[in-house]
């Protein structure tokens, strides 16, 4: 379903994406890890066509996505890291403008955000300005909206931060569900390792910019020698916290990544 | 797109009354505190002079100010779900760019009643037609231009240089507040390369029969220069990266 090939990255100097590559199979649930700063939401961005890499191929659902960009965003929906709403509108406007965007029809359309309302539930929020919504809300809404085109794939960068302990179990329960039944692939990041360890079929580990590790849970426990995934992690990634890592380095670097642009 | 900017702009009622302002101001205050001085000199009706000015200045205002709404989408997240959707960054632009020349011809018009109430009177009401296409003309270059502007720009900081350097010198040295005839040379020559003079005076034509550039002109240098801030823009929103 996804297929990274020698992927680079660099802003300036710094390389955010080392030559990465690895496969997410069609039906996955993909968890994507790594210290903060370690390149997770560079390649989320360039999987979801809103960065070019300086090099290597990205494939999505069978396109390519640097040159086929189109093709690809209809093949996914998105969740991100911070929120996407337009405050000024409600609910139910911000799905459907998503879904004018998207090119899905009217009628099916109608029918379908109503249903998406009810699985995430705000139905009885739907005419509700977002901006009064609490965060659990806004990514329940973030998440139906990213549903709304059946997409193949959903990104989900670090969709439960900030949330608290019933609205993560309620997401995730309903993530599991939508991969049991409509097949879709779950590509997410999270800090929240016993997320993880409950619904994450495949792990990939990245650190500076690198893959350092590739299995299931279960590998990677064993291969770092250790009961659970949050000590392996700190076995895998080393127990120091990074320069480039907290709110200051991750500043940084998106202010060095905005000046680039 | 283009509805949500105009269901945003329904919304926000503060705000048009507030856009109201400035030129209410400018339109009784320079109109009535100036007639008397222009009246003297050469016998011209100031307030018929200077409506259409004030019409067209509205237009620029809210045309350059809706069109940087991006940067507020850019700041609160907005943006990103719009790239990623499967639309090209051209119909992005073009639906921002619409969004706020419909946006700006509304507030035009709803101007060019209020100038009623000072005692306007435009010359011929069967150019009143021509009226409206130089005021979409307007509104939709100076769209395009602040799209283009914030296409560039990643917060509001740099709004208050826009406003200074670029949005009050179109305005001050357009020929909306004085007549083009007769400036000191150097003046001549800035309003000459100024593309709302050719707005203005368009408008002016239309209104009020009298002009110093000739329709015609007007209309192609605006469309002109639309044509190229397009180009620019295309080039601007094809390389937007979040």
């Amino acid at each position: 379903m996804i297929e990274v090939k020698n992927v680079t990255k660099k802003y300036g100097d710094f390389t955010a994406v080392d030559d990465v590559s690895f496969k997410v199979e069609k039906g996955e649930v993909f968890a994507f890890l790594g210290p903060n700063g370690a390149g997770k939401t560079t390649t989320i961005k360039m999987l979801t066509t809103l960065l070019r890499p300086n090099s290597g191929e990205v494939f999505l659902d069978g396109h390519n996505v640097t040159e086929d960009p189109d093709k690809t965003r209809k093949s996914f929906g998105i969740v991100f890291q911070d929120p996407s709403l337009d405050n000024e509108l409600t609910a139910y406007e911000n799905m459907q403008f998503h879904a004018i965007l998207y090119g899905v029809p009217k009628k099916e359309y109608k029918e379908r955000i109503e249903k998406l309302l009810e699985l995430v539930e705000l139905t009885d929020r739907r005419d509700s300005y977002v901006k009064n919504f609490s965060g659990g809300m806004k990514r329940r809404l973030e998440i139906a909206r990213g549903l709304l085109h059946n997409p193949k794939v959903l990104f989900l960068d670090e969709p439960t931060i900030g949330l608290d302990p019933q609205t993560r179990n309620h997401l995730w329960n309903y993530i599991r569900n939508l991969n049991k039944e409509e097949g879709v692939t779950i590509f997410f990041t999270t800090h929240h390792m016993e997320e993880v360890d409950r619904i994450a079929e495949k792990i990939a580990i990245i650190d500076h910019g690198k893959i350092i590790e590739y299995g299931t849970p279960a590998d990677i426990r064993a291969k770092a020698g250790t009961d659970n995934l949050e000590d392996a992690f700190i076995a895998l990634t080393g127990k120091d916290i990074r320069k480039e890592e907290g709110d200051v380095g991750l500043s940084q670097m998106r202010v060095s990544n905005k000046m680039m642009n | 797109m283009w509805l949500r900017q105009l269901k945003r702009y329904v919304r926000k009622k503060a705000r048009i009354v507030g856009a109201l302002g400035q030129p209410i101001l400018f339109l009784f205050a320079l109109g009535f505190g100036l007639s008397p001085i222009f009246q003297q000199a050469g016998g011209i009706d100031y307030i018929q002079f200077l409506a259409p000015g004030v019409i067209a200045m509205t237009v620029l205002f809210t045309a350059i100010f809706t069109g940087m709404e991006i940067i507020w989408d850019k700041q609160f997240g907005f943006m990103k779900e719009t790239l990623v959707a499967p639309v090209s960054r051209f119909e992005i632009m073009m639906g921002k760019t619409l969004g706020g020349t419909t946006v700006s011809v509304i507030q035009g018009l709803l101007v060019f009643f209020i100038t009623f109430t000072a005692g306007f009177r435009p010359e011929s009401y069967a150019l009143l037609p021509v009226a409206f296409l130089f005021l979409v003309l307007i509104a939709f270059l100076f769209s395009a231009l602040g799209t283009v502007i914030a296409a560039r720009l990643d917060d509001m900081q740099g709004f208050p240089l826009i406003i200074n350097f670029v949005v009050q010198p179109l305005f001050f040295l357009s020929g909306a507040l004085f007549p083009l005839d007769n400036l000191p040379s150097a003046l001549t020559f800035v309003t000459k390369l100024n593309p709302l003079s050719y707005g203005v005076e368009g408008l002016r034509y239309s209104l009020t029969g009298a002009s110093y550039f000739s329709p015609f002109l007007s209309a192609s240098v605006l469309v002109g220069v639309t044509v190229v801030v397009v180009l620019v823009g295309m080039y601007q929103f094809s390389r937007i990266e979040v």
